[in-house]
């Protein structure tokens, strides 16, 4: 291993800006004359539109205009669409309502846009945006998905009756049916998968720029896929044709999933833009962004377990109700169905597993792929039934895992699921030693010494990464492919620029990709830069989710590469009089097998410039190569975390004391990177699991509107993590690349939940485990302990 | 419309400005040292932690014109421009104590205050406590803390040579 290829923890090349102040985000870019927006948001979950009068706005000085839904509608502007068809198990297409970027007839939740001001300055803007009149007729709302489906919630969209969305269904239920049937015994739990804000800690930005001399737009944003969003913006939205819109993500300040979708935002300040001659402005403040952000999970389960002699799982049941909020999100379809009921397997050989999934309209914000988006769902689902049966069985939880894992691969689950590569027992026996599970008995007698209750906690998930097979995923009604692009520029002194259609904003693309080209062409690191962000440089690209970049954006970076080195060896064969096949590229020379001939790297890059050793008409003159790859598979990467925690009795106060991670993401580029995607992934996990919570009252207002209510985790609620790995290579890929960006997410809810619940003896316990719900259920269990 | 003078960086710099112009609004907007961020408007993040007289200061939360004639360092100041980064810079990178950057100018002006009032030699505890008024949601801070812990020492054996005066 090189000190800069594949496998080396090289710092990262883009931490240069970052450290010195020099990052360049979407709100930090300013356009010649630039005007600034401001919104006008519904303060209602559910309004009738009677009438909006901008008249005193407009007045305002600087105020260069006042746009409503009326306006966007005289226009012709489109609505925003999801882009992953769901039908019912009865053959019905999902109900998707209209979504446009601003309301026009109906408030659907609150934080819905319903005009824009812009104007001079941001002051003026927001100055004028409290003087629109908007005349609302209020309306009862529902925001709990458990009621929304009732005959007494209020009616949300036309399209869809009892506010469903769809009645989905994954697997057999006969099978599942008999298996129950012949069960010894069947564990249940009532699951709510609490709502989250993702809280990406840049907020969303976005201008839009028309230029009138070439009729066409550009959109500076903070987005996780620019060619997504122009593509939806063009195909559906219709503000233009795909050659007349360039959309530029620059450095994005985390996304986390938040920022995939295309949101109305994004459409208005371009719309307007043109509207008003001037490029238009808009950031999000963060009570903002709680309000027009996609939210994450919120669904409410009941799931079983039927287990059988020596506690051999026979089969799983879920029933899920999922909230999608008040409109459907730009993925938001594909959640809680293809990447959650496909994912119950587990790490386990399960014969039968039937999934039923109602997705449901409420008056809250939309409701879309967030850190593990469906996975950590499932996860929590599989994880906590397996723990629990254990407890219920009287089984050791890790026993009685590791008796039902599976062992050969490939392995065909009842969902789907077609898992290549992994070895569970392996990842489970490394994990126990780290975490020294051994010692736990002795550690739980100090932590009594000390009056704190301590448990420990298990979650060997498993997730799908490296979205995703287009085929595959086409054929289950996703609206796009999801193969990735890759081009490598070779310049004639051998430098070399790979552009990606790929988007980092936290994951260090800038450094990976660059480390798979040194490792590859022999060439110092320095010499590669990394290019992505901007529909005009990079043809296509499906951008960065679903832990995706890595199997599938540097796949086509090999490929690429492949042809990038056929090329270079035919420019060396010419120079050298010799036979192609016989040209080797190592550490940086061409050679010719068996003679002591050689060239360097930037001798025959230059020559394939200057092209004066070959015929131009018999090989073409430069170096340059382009790859899509589509992925023969989804990639399965899978752990063990293991969680430690001390409760108060007293208080019901808990504390993450020890964490130990195990993962197997395959081949990892940089270990220093992806330990710390899985740093990143395990406290956004255990936030969810102890502290996060979106709240909305009756009324549909969002109670925990601010980062004064939500509680994010900070750094004195957190441990130091212990992190280690197994490598089995997925055979699915060229370098056998896995994925690492949601792990810890993934894993984490889990782990925390059964640490707690082991450690108070009771399961009744739901996330967030706040003080006060630990307290709460420890008083169920022995009041006199927590008196 | 009020005016204000500072020492920005080093610089002295003036000001004619709408007096509810936030010390943040003022750096990045008239002086475009767009490095000072802004994550949330309730003081939550951290984002937008500068240097007021060598102390850290929420520029979230103090107006211009309240920091007339002081002496302020954003993130562009930490280290002269032509020499050498700040040891509590090159600590950030070294450890890889920042994903997607945005938090990162605030984590390193609120560690090097931190070093400043505490000393050279942190422990865990005391680092994750003194940042409780920074937020990151990328890096699980396992990597900040660890940055934070070797920049002190780095500072303690007089790495710092670089930094601005006014540190």
């Amino acid at each position: 291993m090189s000190a800069t290829g594949i496998g080396a923890s090289v710092r990262r090349q883009e931490d240069q800006r970052f450290i010195t102040g020099k990052g360049r985000y979407t709100a930090d870019i300013e356009r010649p004359k630039q005007a600034f927006a401001c919104f006008v948001r519904s303060p209602h979950a559910h309004a009738r539109i009677k009438g909006i009068d901008t008249r005193a706005a407009a007045a305002l000085p600087g105020v260069l205009a006042v746009l409503t839904g009326a306006e966007l509608a005289a226009d012709k502007i489109g609505n925003l669409v999801c882009g992953w068809m769901i039908h019912s198990k009865d053959g019905s297409p999902m109900k998707m309502a209209p979504h446009p970027a601003l309301a026009r007839d109906k408030a659907c939740h609150v934080g819905d846009p319903v005009a824009v001001v812009v104007a001079e300055t941001l002051a003026q803007a927001k100055d004028a945006a409290e003087k629109v009149r908007c005349d609302f007729k209020v309306l009862a709302a529902v925001v709990d998905p458990a009621r929304a489906q009732a005959k007494e919630a209020p009616q949300i969209h036309d399209v869809a009756p009892s506010n469903t969305i769809y009645r989905w269904q994954l697997g057999d239920a006969k099978a599942v049916d008999a298996a129950f049937k012949s069960a010894t015994h069947v564990t249940r739990l009532d699951i709510i998968n609490n709502r989250l804000v993702p809280n990406a800690i840049e907020p969303r930005a976005a201008i839009g720029e028309y230029d009138s001399g070439t009729d066409s737009f550009t959109l500076w944003n903070t987005s996780q896929n620019p060619h997504v969003a122009r593509l939806v913006i063009s195909a559906f939205v219709g503000l233009a044709p795909e050659n007349k819109l360039r959309v530029i993500a620059p450095d994005v300040g985390g996304g986390f999933g938040s920022k995939i979708f295309i949101y109305p935002e994004e459409v208005v300040t371009l719309w307007a833009s043109k509207r008003v001659g001037r490029p238009v402005k808009w950031v999000a403040d963060r009570s903002e962004a709680f309000l027009c952000d996609a939210h994450g999970r919120d669904h409410v389960t009941v799931a079983e377990m039927a287990f059988g002699d020596g506690g051999k799982i026979l089969a799983l049941r879920a029933r899920t109700i999922a909230n999608l909020g008040a409109y459907m999100s730009t993925f938001s379809s594909s959640v809680p169905t293809y990447l959650y009921a496909t994912l119950l397997s587990g790490q386990y050989e399960i014969p039968a597993i039937y999934c039923e999934v109602d997705a449901v309209y409420t008056n809250t914000l939309p409701v879309d792929a967030y850190r593990g988006a469906g996975r950590p769902e499932a996860a929590f689902v599989v994880e906590r039934l397996v723990e629990v049966g254990a407890r219920e069985l009287g089984m050791d939880p890790a026993e009685l895992r590791g008796r039902n894992f599976i062992k050969s691969f490939p392995h065909q689950t009842p969902v789907i699921m077609n898992y290549d590569a992994g070895d569970y027992l392996a990842v489970l026996d490394k994990a126990l030693q780290v975490a020294d599970a051994k010692g736990f008995e002795a550690r739980k007698r100090q932590s009594a010494e000390r009056g704190k209750l301590r448990g420990l906690g298990f979650s060997t998930y498993i997730e799908a990464c490296g979205l995703a097979p287009s085929q595959a995923v086409g054929s289950l009604g996703c609206g796009v492919g999801l193969w990735e692009s890759a081009e490598v520029r070779v310049n004639p002194t051998g430098s070399v620029e790979v552009l990606t259609g790929c988007h980092a904003h936290g994951q260090g693309h800038e450094t990976t990709f660059a480390q798979v080209v040194a490792d590859r062409l022999g060439i110092p690191i320095d010499k590669v830069s990394v290019v992505h962000g901007d529909t005009e440089k990079v043809q296509f690209g499906m951008g960065t989710y679903g832990s995706r970049s890595g199997a599938v954006g540097i796949s086509a970076l090999v490929k690429a590469l492949d042809k990038v080195e056929s090329k270079a060896k035919k420019v060396a064969a010419q120079m050298l009089e010799a036979a192609e096949a016989d040209i080797q590229l190592k550490d940086g020379k061409f050679t010719i097998a068996g003679t002591d001939k050689s060239l360097d790297w930037g001798e025959v890059t230059l020559n394939a410039y200057v092209a004066h050793k070959f015929s131009g008409q018999e090989l073409e003159p430069g170096l340059k190569e382009g790859a899509f790859y589509d992925p023969v598979n989804f990639t399965f990467p899978a752990g063990c975390h293991i969680c430690e925690v001390e409760v108060d009795p007293q208080t019901g106060e808990s504390e993450v004391v020890a964490w130990t991670a195990v993962d197997d993401f395959g081949t990892v580029i940089n270990p220093m990177i992806v330990e710390g995607q899985v740093h990143g992934g395990i406290a956004q996990g255990i936030g969810q699991a102890l502290f996060e919570h979106a709240v909305y009252d009756r009324e549909g207002q969002l109670v925990t509107g601010s980062m004064m209510d939500y509680c994010l985790p900070r750094a004195d609620n957190l441990p130091s993590f212990k992190v280690a790995m197994t490598v089995t290579p997925s055979p699915s890929n060229p370098l056998g690349i896995k994925g690492c960006g949601e792990a810890g997410a993934i894993a984490a809810p889990a782990a925390v939940i059964n640490a707690l619940t082991d450690a108070i003896g009771t399961e009744a316990l739901t996330m967030p485990a706040t003080p006060q719900s630990v307290w709460a259920a420890l008083q169920t269990v022995s009041p006199s302990v927590a008196a | 419309m009020v005016a204000v003078a500072m020492t920005v960086n080093g610089k002295p710099v003036t000001g004619d400005i709408d007096p509810r112009t936030l010390l943040v609004q003022f750096l990045r907007e008239e002086l475009r040292l767009t490095g000072t961020h802004v994550g949330c408007d309730t003081s939550q993040c951290g984002a937008c932690v500068v240097h007021v007289n060598g102390k850290a200061v929420k520029s979230c939360t103090i107006f211009s014109w309240q920091v007339d004639g002081a002496d302020v360092t954003t993130i562009e100041g930490l280290a002269s421009p032509s020499g050498p980064l700040h040891p509590m810079q090159e600590a950030f990178r070294e450890h890889h104590g920042l994903q997607c950057g945005y938090c990162t100018p605030g984590m390193i002006m609120t560690a090097v205050d931190m070093v400043n009032r505490k000393g050279h030699e942190l422990d865990e505890q005391t680092i994750r406590h003194e940042l409780e008024g920074n937020l990151c949601r990328c890096t699980g801070y396992h990597n900040i803390v660890k940055a934070i812990a070797a920049g002190a020492r780095a500072m303690g054996q007089g790495a710092g040579a670089g930094q601005h005066a006014a540190e």
